[in-house]
């Protein structure tokens, strides 16, 4: 290992300052909050509801439906309004990470809306839009699997860093973000851009889930807040 | 390996309740390997050898057997579509009807309108969610006046009491007429509306609370005195 | 799930496959390269009944002001109707916009291109390097058969002759692209907990997921992307690495063979 040193003083495997606060939204069937640092996820969730078009309906499951979105302000340069690749891609992959811990099936023809609004990004923005989806998931009373919990991790100098600033992703060998179930132990995103030997890419992994199980226990924390007083 | 929560302990989807093939999954839990987890945030409810979870979130979801109040949509040549607060639209057929029509001779709006208000019975409830209704339960009935509120539907069980106790003491304070959707529709109409509406959606809010039986109590009275004057 | 994708996912589940091949076993792979004349490179890829054509065009442009003295790289992919009944007119769909994206962060991330090599004047005039991915014929697998195209293409192509800094189209020079690597996607498909590669459109539509894998030919990975609604073991990703690197070493060989 190297003595790189992060500008904000943290160690390589640390987590940024999480907080995570469910029902944020007032409309929404559920909704949470999370930010890591200096990046605020919002998430709203609405459903199962009424699906239409009729032909969309599947008659043996819920669809579930993904919105990314950067607020304008988001950035340091404003963020163009309207779906970008980059948005149509997050959205894609963000379903794709949260689909597997819902029981869609219980729910034919319907739909479940997932809105992530970016409304403070400064890196890792589409874990954090995974990490309070779930909650918000959770918060509308969805029958879920497990939490799905979600962080970047990458390579700095000879050292794996847990949970990349922007600067610091200007500097990676990798940017590596995965979505996690702790409860199975299942991958269900994974991406990657970069240039590193697979014995990295499996470091870089390892030391994400450790992030991940981190995160557990934030996001069980911040539903027992809301919930728990109601189980007198 | 055995029971890890008891009765009543607050559970978070993918939480663990038994470690144990000695029971079987019921309402909001499944079973994966030897153990049985929540689906849901809720509470744990052993039934016998069958765990069940009370959800605290969550959208109403109908099952045959379910009193609920719905409102006509449309009116079709063979019954009625119903919005029943649910993420699925239902049916009331001609034959779940009281009196004999023939749709061909008579207007099938001058017996339920749209707009209009049933109290109905769930009779049905199809593989993909088609939800049939009956008007021949004896309590089944269409409201002519009064009003409505909404709550949400896993808070109804607080709303009703043990054995009706909440609800019956509500209705003998107030002098109101009070029908309780599965739903969480409530109808209600007498003079004392407002403080039975108040009332209820005390307990909506505050169902957590321990002792909330006199704190109704105490609320009806203190405030039914005051006849005609009542907050909303 | 209709029978046929519970067959296949059956005969999965015990090692075989619907059209007899091996779990780790590509479909035929044919590469046609510069088939387009008009285009600076350009490359055909077959596998099995899947063909993917990548042109790349070349043009000149103002370098992004963060990189002032690199070059541009741009990958986008429309899903004609010609290529599959399942396709629609309009923008690109989520499934294209990935593939693009896939495509773009394999060759970018692997620096395959020295970007640096592409610059005419600093904060000017840099090349910019479009690199369009048109599938022809969608019978799965899309995303292996457009990196390698796009590869391809890349190696193939050549500068097209300036005059005064404007660009003489029709008339290219002999001077090819800067590419110094191969960067190969290998995509595993996983039905049952048993991963295999290269699904054709029949075992795609039943599979539960799938991990992308791009590598260099010095074994290290530059890219990855997990798609579909199923999940992955760390068992299963780190199997998924081994095959990839495996299997992109077979394809760059081919890729290799090509090169006159």
């Amino acid at each position: 290992m190297s003595n790189f040193k992060r500008a904000d003083g943290r160690a390589a495997d640390e987590l940024r300052p999480v907080t995570m606060k469910v029902g944020v939204l007032k409309k929404a069937d559920g909704s949470a909050m999370v930010s890591l640092g200096d990046t605020v996820a919002v998430a709203a969730v609405y459903g199962p509801r009424e699906l239409y078009p009729k032909h969309l309906q599947n008659n043996e499951r819920a669809i579930l439906q993904c919105n990314y979105t950067m607020a304008p302000f988001s950035t340091k340069e404003r963020v163009r309004p309207g779906p970008s690749r980059r948005s149509v891609e997050i959205s894609k992959v963000t379903r794709e990470a949260l689909e597997p811990a819902l029981f869609l099936e219980e729910f034919p023809r319907s739909t479940i809306d997932v809105y992530v609004v970016i409304l403070q990004a400064n890196a890792g923005t589409r874990t954090a839009g995974i990490n309070a989806a779930s909650l918000a998931l959770a918060d509308a009373g969805i029958p879920m699997r497990g939490l799905v919990t979600a962080i970047a991790a990458g390579k700095i100098e000879d050292t794996y860093v847990l949970d990349l600033t922007g600067d610091e992703e200007e500097i990676t060998a990798c940017d590596l973000p995965i979505a996690y179930i702790p409860r199975e132990k299942k991958f269900t995103l994974i991406q990657m851009d970069g240039d590193i030997p697979p014995e990295d890419v499996k470091n870089i992994i390892k030391l994400a889930v450790k992030g991940c199980e981190t995160l557990h226990e934030h996001q069980r924390k911040a539903l027992l807040g809301k919930w728990s007083k109601e189980g007198s | 390996m055995g029971i890890l929560k008891k009765e009543r302990d607050f559970v978070l989807p993918g939480d663990k309740i038994v470690e144990s093939l000695d029971y079987l999954p019921g309402k909001n839990c499944f079973r994966d390997g030897n153990s049985i987890y929540s689906k849901r945030v809720g509470l744990v409810s052993f039934k016998g050898r069958v765990i069940e979870v009370i959800p605290l979130t969550g959208m109403y979801i109908p099952e045959p057997g379910d009193m609920i109040i719905g409102e006509i949509k449309d009116v079709q040549f063979s019954g009625w579509a119903v919005d029943i607060n649910s993420p699925y639209q239902a049916f009331l057929p001609l034959s779940g009807v009281r009196e004999f029509i023939d749709p061909a001779k008579m207007d099938l709006s001058k017996v339920y309108g749209i707009g209009e208000l049933i109290y109905a019975k769930v009779t049905s409830v199809g593989p993909s969610k088609g939800v049939n209704l009956s008007m021949r339960d004896p309590s089944a009935r269409k409201f002519k006046n009064g009003r409505i509120i909404k709550i949400t539907p896993v808070k109804v069980p607080r709303v009703i009491g043990k054995k009706g106790s909440m609800i019956n003491l509500i209705k003998e304070r107030t002098a109101c007429r009070i029908y309780v959707g599965q739903n969480g529709v409530i109808w209600l109409q007498g003079e004392n509306e407002p403080l039975a509406a108040k009332a209820i959606k005390m307990i909506e809010e505050m169902s957590h609370i321990e002792g909330l039986t006199n704190y109704i109590e105490n609320l009806l009275k203190n405030e039914g005195k005051i006849k005609g004057q009542v907050m909303k | 799930m209709n029978i046929q994708n519970q067959y296949i996912r059956n005969l999965i589940t015990k090692g075989d496959r619907i059209r007899g091949r091996a779990l780790d076993q590509y479909r035929d792979i044919v590469i046609e390269k510069n088939p387009i004349k008009n285009a600076e490179g350009s490359a055909l890829v077959k596998i099995g009944k899947t063909e993917v054509m990548v042109g790349v065009k070349l043009d000149i442009g103002e370098p992004f002001a963060d990189t002032p003295d690199e070059g541009i790289l741009i990958a986008g992919a429309e899903f004609s109707p010609i290529a599959s009944p399942e396709f629609e007119l309009g923008p690109p769909g989520e499934n294209a916009i990935e593939l693009a994206r896939v495509v773009d962060r394999g060759i970018r991330e692997s620096k395959c291109i020295d970007m640096k090599k592409l610059c005419i004047k600093k904060g000017e005039k840099v090349w910019m390097v479009n690199i369009d991915i048109q599938p022809l014929s969608h019978d799965g697998n899309l995303i292996d058969a457009a990196g390698i195209a796009a590869i391809v293409a890349l190696m193939n192509a050549r500068l097209p002759k300036l005059e005064d800094d404007k660009v003489v189209y029709g008339e290219k020079t002999d001077t090819t692209l800067p590419v110094n690597d191969i960067p190969i996607p290998v995509t595993v498909a996983k039905i049952n907990g048993k991963l295999f590669v290269d699904p054709d459109l029949e075992e795609e539509d039943s599979i539960d997921a799938r991990l992308t894998i791009t590598t260099k030919s010095n074994g290290n990975v530059c890219a990855l992307q997990k798609g579909r609604t199923g999940s992955f073991s760390f068992e299963e990703i780190e199997e998924a690495i081994k095959i990839s690197v495996r299997k992109g070493k077979e394809i760059r060989e081919i890729v290799k063979s090509l090169k006159t």
